[in-house]
């Protein structure tokens, strides 16, 4: 090489002088990929970190220790003996329950969480008025999110009823560390003092409720070793133990798979910029074969033709990673609105290095590679297309092949390689390092080929038209150094997540509503006692309300189980996870019912329903097992499981599976007895019944809990409106990744027109010059970019049916639905979109006189 | 047919004003065969855009079958190139995206003309390019391309055909092929040719030339038969 690495560096940055703005608007369509990985990452690491400082504020203890059942007296022993060593303890019990107001209207289940003095020992709950925390415990007082006070029309000082006590409200809460927002979309949240717990009377048998004891450590112990050194125990008590640590961890890892999926989007928008980039390159370096062709007669090698177009493409890259550093940094500010609702520690953002220069690096690297591709052609230019501009023919036409080219090939390679590698660095295991990259290749490959076909569909309507401006709208799709493969990816990519997500949540929604018109019930009773359960039927019934179901819940445990896979599984000598800790099928508390037939929501799928009622022989009764829970405990038809039913132990045998349809609004059940053996069992009841009015059923469940407090209510609606919230929360995340794709696609048509632009200036002077109006160019770029819309749309519409079904099959399993008007929408949203870009876009064309055609030539 | 009437061009340049032409005036009857003729920079290519209605006037007026183009707008000066005027380039300007035929066949097409197809068959056999007709341009040497231009500016049975250096980017012989059909198409059709050029030998051709310089008309004769 003669000339210095400086010399050829001037040479390229002179080389863009007239075209740097247009260069640059085509590595814009990298900066948006780049955007949105610099944000995800960036407010990914804020939330990190963030979780690091807030880790033991959001525990509110050193160590947390919690049952589902009042804490065993080895564990209160423990902790006793604790408090030699300089540790305090306090409890929290959680539960749900019906509140109400005294003189208001209404009632509403809420969360119920009774506070031990000092609880939390971190972490400040913040109230309004200000500062009424530390009140909460001098009286029966309550502190309670501010939406219940909206639903029961109540204002502080009213008095709350929960169960046989009351309680005055105190406040309202404004920020308790942990708590996400959409929680509190599922039940109000409501703070009571711990010691007046006692007086509601709540906590009655088979209320289900969560006992905690907050531990607070002297420096001198570690949680994490204290709460290795009783894992056995906790264990086989069914005792869950959390350090700060544990809570960091599982926190911060459910963070970095948000991150994770997220950032898959933001990977995905960078490639398709990065196609878009490819074919704004070849479009550019199809203009500079005049400016090649020169530079090889002076004397330039074919090498230092090559390194003076790479030094640009390198450069343009760094532009553009540059300013979607800049942009992700801007949208990492306004990421805690839009993901906020999920996080469960307050967020300052500040600029996060890794992300930043991790962006920066990538976006270069990325777009270098894929402006390589059109560069690798200037390698072929001779010095001999001074003189003869028909070898431009064959110059072009060798370029156009890649296939061919070794060098060429060696690009793409390393272009996939360096995906793979950013994804398994991203990953936390090879394996889900290569799942998605899978997931990205998948993505971009169906967009790719739905756009293909797409095309080629357009191309055969293409003849058909017999307006020549028609006509000629659609074989602009076609001309030389046209953008509408990578144009069509990005549209039908952000098409496809768009409709995706649509036809999703309108398919959740439908389905809640046709669960909701279908189920004979709309209203629950549940929590009622033995001696409640007669009172409260005559009380519908003295409505004239119809009980549609009374169904016994009675709580148990496994106590053994005889199963080949089983008894390995719990002698450890099965290798991994499984064998250190039993699962949690086996640990956790079933609440059960027992019954004749089969119910209309279940199907049996193998063996056969009991006919008899009552034990064997050997004293064993019938079970049937749902099949994914028969599954996951490794059992079979004929095992024998034995269950601890408040101390009492019953033997059963696994008679028959059932497939469970767990979307209807009544309560199914994991493990159904037959009746003889549990009917003199202790257990609660949950009853069922049908409010047609609103008013008639929130005025029954007011009257329903003042006479039995104890007793909850679930009112569908109510869930309804709750699962929208949350739906509605999820799909704005999605959609602001969305966006992002969006965006992509709109610059790379913008820069795809630029690229084109004088390209199709001078097509529409020569038009103009021919005769053209103003009005027939502005039709045939009509057509084009209504085209292009719809072929992107299109192809991300057939993709997000594809999806949506996949979802709904796969994820949901719920039958899918075709719902046309979101996609009608977002169809017309692309389409739309496209048109009035491109419009803009080439306005040029329409404003250029046509005297240019003989000026310039 | 076709009038100049004290045609004026200036362009402002800076704070200081260009004029490219200066009081042009003369008369082209129907069937002519003109040639203007000057060194670069003598206002030539700023005349030709004037007389077919590409670029308006400083002052003074053209009148084209008794229409004085500046009373027409954009669009309508549009629709009489398509309908009365034809062009050949130096550069040919085909459009890269449609095929020899189609591109014939685009002043018709932009009329909504029904007989587009047998006409640009028609007159591309007549330019000798039968069997080029599926050809897109980059396919065609320069010669045909120009040819297929030359069909494509008589496809509309122009009442003048405008020719801006029509053979400057064609070899010698070729470039003479491309007058003889100038020629034999103007005698054939009746259709008024107005070439423009600094190469006499194309000037020659002609039986009139006009004479630019500095943007005045300086010698306007007919070439003694």
């Amino acid at each position: 090489m003669t000339m210095r690495w400086r010399a050829l560096a001037a040479l390229a940055w002179r080389d863009t002088r007239t075209t740097r703005r247009r260069l640059l608007l085509s590595m814009s369509s990298i900066a948006i990929g780049v955007a949105a990985l610099v944000a995800v990452d960036s407010y990914s690491s804020d939330v990190v970190r963030s979780i690091h400082v807030q880790a033991r504020s959001l525990l509110g203890a050193d160590l947390s220790v919690s049952a589902r059942r009042p804490l065993p007296t080895q564990v209160t022993a423990l902790l006793d003996s604790l408090h030699s060593r300089g540790a305090a303890d306090t409890r929290v019990t959680t539960f749900s329950s019906m509140a109400l107001v005294s003189g208001g209207e209404g009632t509403r289940l809420v969360q119920v969480r009774a506070m031990g003095a000092g609880a939390p020992f971190y972490g400040v709950i913040e109230t309004s008025p200000s500062d009424k925390w530390k009140d909460l415990q001098s009286g029966p007082y309550a502190i309670v999110d501010s939406s219940l006070l909206i639903a029961l029309n109540a204002r502080i000082g009213d008095t709350l009823s929960l169960g046989y006590a009351r309680f005055a409200i105190l406040a309202t809460l404004r920020n308790v560390p942990g708590d996400i927002g959409i929680a509190a979309s599922l039940g109000p949240r409501v703070y009571i003092p711990d010691r007046f717990l006692g007086a509601t009377r709540l906590l009655t048998f088979g209320s289900r409720a969560e006992y905690e004891a907050l531990v607070k450590l002297p420096a001198t112990i570690d949680a994490d070793a204290l709460a290795k050194s009783h894992r056995d125990i906790f264990d086989s008590l069914q005792v869950r133990a959390r350090s700060v640590a544990d809570t960091e961890r599982s926190l911060t890892r459910s963070i970095e798979q948000l991150g994770r999926f997220l950032g898959l989007v933001g990977l995905i928008a960078l490639l398709l910029g990065g196609t878009g980039v490819a074919s704004a390159m070849r479009a550019y370096m199809a203009e500079k074969i005049d400016t090649i062709a020169i530079l090889r007669c002076v004397g330039a090698s074919s090498a230092q033709v090559f390194a003076i177009y790479l030094i640009e493409a390198a450069g343009l890259g760094l532009a553009g990673a540059a300013l979607g550093v800049v942009l992700g940094v801007a949208a990492q500010m306004a990421l805690p609105h839009v993901l906020g609702a999920f996080v469960p520690v307050d967020v300052t953002p500040q600029i996060e290095w890794m992300p930043v220069l991790g962006g920066l690096a990538l976006g270069t690297w990325v777009g270098a590679l894929f402006a390589l591709g059109p560069v690798l052609g200037v390698r072929n230019v001779t010095p001999l297309q001074v003189l003869r501009r028909d070898a431009d023919d064959a110059a072009q036409h060798a370029a156009r092949s890649p296939w061919r080219d070794p060098a060429r090939l060696t690009a793409g390679a390393v272009l996939v390689a360096s995906v793979v590698a950013v994804c398994m660095a991203r990953a936390e295991s090879v394996m889900i390092g290569l799942w998605m990259s899978g997931a990205i290749g998948g993505a971009i490959g169906a967009t790719w080929l739905a756009a293909v076909l797409c095309a080629r569909a357009a191309r055969r309507l293409a003849t058909i038209p017999s307006r020549f401006v028609v006509r000629h709208g659609i074989a602009n799709l076609e001309r030389p150094g046209n953008q509408t493969r990578p144009v069509v990816l990005a549209l039908g990519f952000g098409a496809f997540l768009l409709g995706t997500l649509a036809l999703v949540q309108g398919n959740l929604l439908r389905e809640l509503a046709s669960t909701a018109d279908a189920s004979a019930a709309n209203l629950a009773f549940f929590d009622v006692q033995t001696d409640q359960a007669s009172p409260l039927d005559t009380m519908l019934r003295s409505r004239e309300l119809p009980v549609l179901a009374r169904v016994p819940i009675v709580p148990m445990r496994i106590a053994t189980l005889a199963s080949p896979h089983v008894v390995k599984r719990t002698s450890g000598s099965v290798t991994g996870r499984a064998a250190e800790r039993p699962s949690w099928a086996l640990r956790r508390e079933y609440r059960s019912s027992y019954r004749d037939s089969i119910a209309p929501s279940e199907k049996l799928v193998a063996g056969r329903w009991w006919t008899s009622d009552g034990p064997d022989r050997d004293g064993v009764y019938e079970i049937s097992l749902e099949q994914s829970l028969a599954e996951e405990l490794g059992v079979a038809l004929g095992d024998t499981i034995t269950w601890d039913v408040q101390g009492v132990r019953i033997r059963t045998r696994v008679t028959s599976l059932r497939e469970v349809q767990w979307t209807r609004f009544e309560p199914n059940f994991f493990v159904v007895f037959q009746p003889a053996a549990l009917r003199e069992a202790p257990q609660s009841f949950v009853l069922l019944t049908r409010v047609r009015d609103d008013a008639d059923r929130a005025k029954l469940q007011r009257d329903a809990v003042e006479r039995f407090p104890n007793v909850s209510t679930i009112d569908l609606s109510l869930i309804e409106n709750a699962v929208g919230k949350i739906l509605d929360r999820v799909s704005l995340a999605v959609r602001f990744m969305a966006l992002f794709s969006v965006v992509t696609g709109a610059l790379v048509l913008v820069s795809a027109i630029a690229a084109s632009r004088r390209q199709r200036v001078r097509e529409g002077v020569l038009l103009k010059t021919l005769g053209a109006t103003r009005a027939q160019i502005a039709r045939m770029l009509f057509t084009e970019y209504a085209l292009l819309g719809a072929i992107g749309s299109a192809a991300g519409i057939v993709l997000a049916v594809g999806g949506a079904w996949a979802a709904m099959h796969f994820i949901f399993d719920v039958p899918f639905a075709l719902t046309p008007l979101p996609l009608v929408v977002v169809a017309a949203a692309t389409m739309v979109l496209t048109v009035v870009i491109g419009l803009v876009a080439a306005r040029d064309v329409f404003a250029e006189t046509p005297m240019a055609a003989l000026r310039e030539v | 047919m076709l009038v100049a009437r004290e045609l004026t061009k200036s362009f402002p340049s800076g704070d200081r004003k260009i004029t490219v032409l200066r009081d042009v005036s003369f008369t082209i009857a129907g069937g002519e065969f003109v040639a203007i003729v000057g060194p670069s920079g003598s206002g030539k290519t700023t005349l030709l855009g004037l007389l077919a209605g590409l670029d308006t006037p400083t002052s003074g007026s053209v009148r084209l079958d008794d229409v004085d183009l500046a009373t027409l707008g954009e669009d309508a000066r549009a629709r009489m190139r398509g309908a009365k005027v034809g062009f050949v380039f130096q550069s040919f300007q085909l459009i890269p995206t449609l095929t020899a035929l189609e591109n014939v066949r685009v002043p018709l097409d932009l009329r909504g003309d029904q007989s587009a197809q047998a006409r640009a068959s028609k007159l591309l056999a007549r330019v000798g390019l039968a069997d080029r007709v599926h050809h897109y341009p980059v396919r065609l040497s320069g010669g045909e391309q120009q040819r297929v231009a030359i069909a494509r500016a008589f496809v509309n049975s122009p009442t003048v055909l405008f020719a801006d250096e029509p053979t400057g980017n064609l070899d010698q012989a070729t470039g003479l092929r491309i007058v003889e059909l100038l020629e034999e198409l103007n005698r054939d059709a009746g259709t008024t040719v107005v070439i423009v050029t600094h190469d006499t030998e194309l000037a020659s051709h002609a039986r009139r030339i006009i004479r630019l310089s500095d943007g005045l008309v300086v010698e306007d004769r007919e070439r003694s038969a």
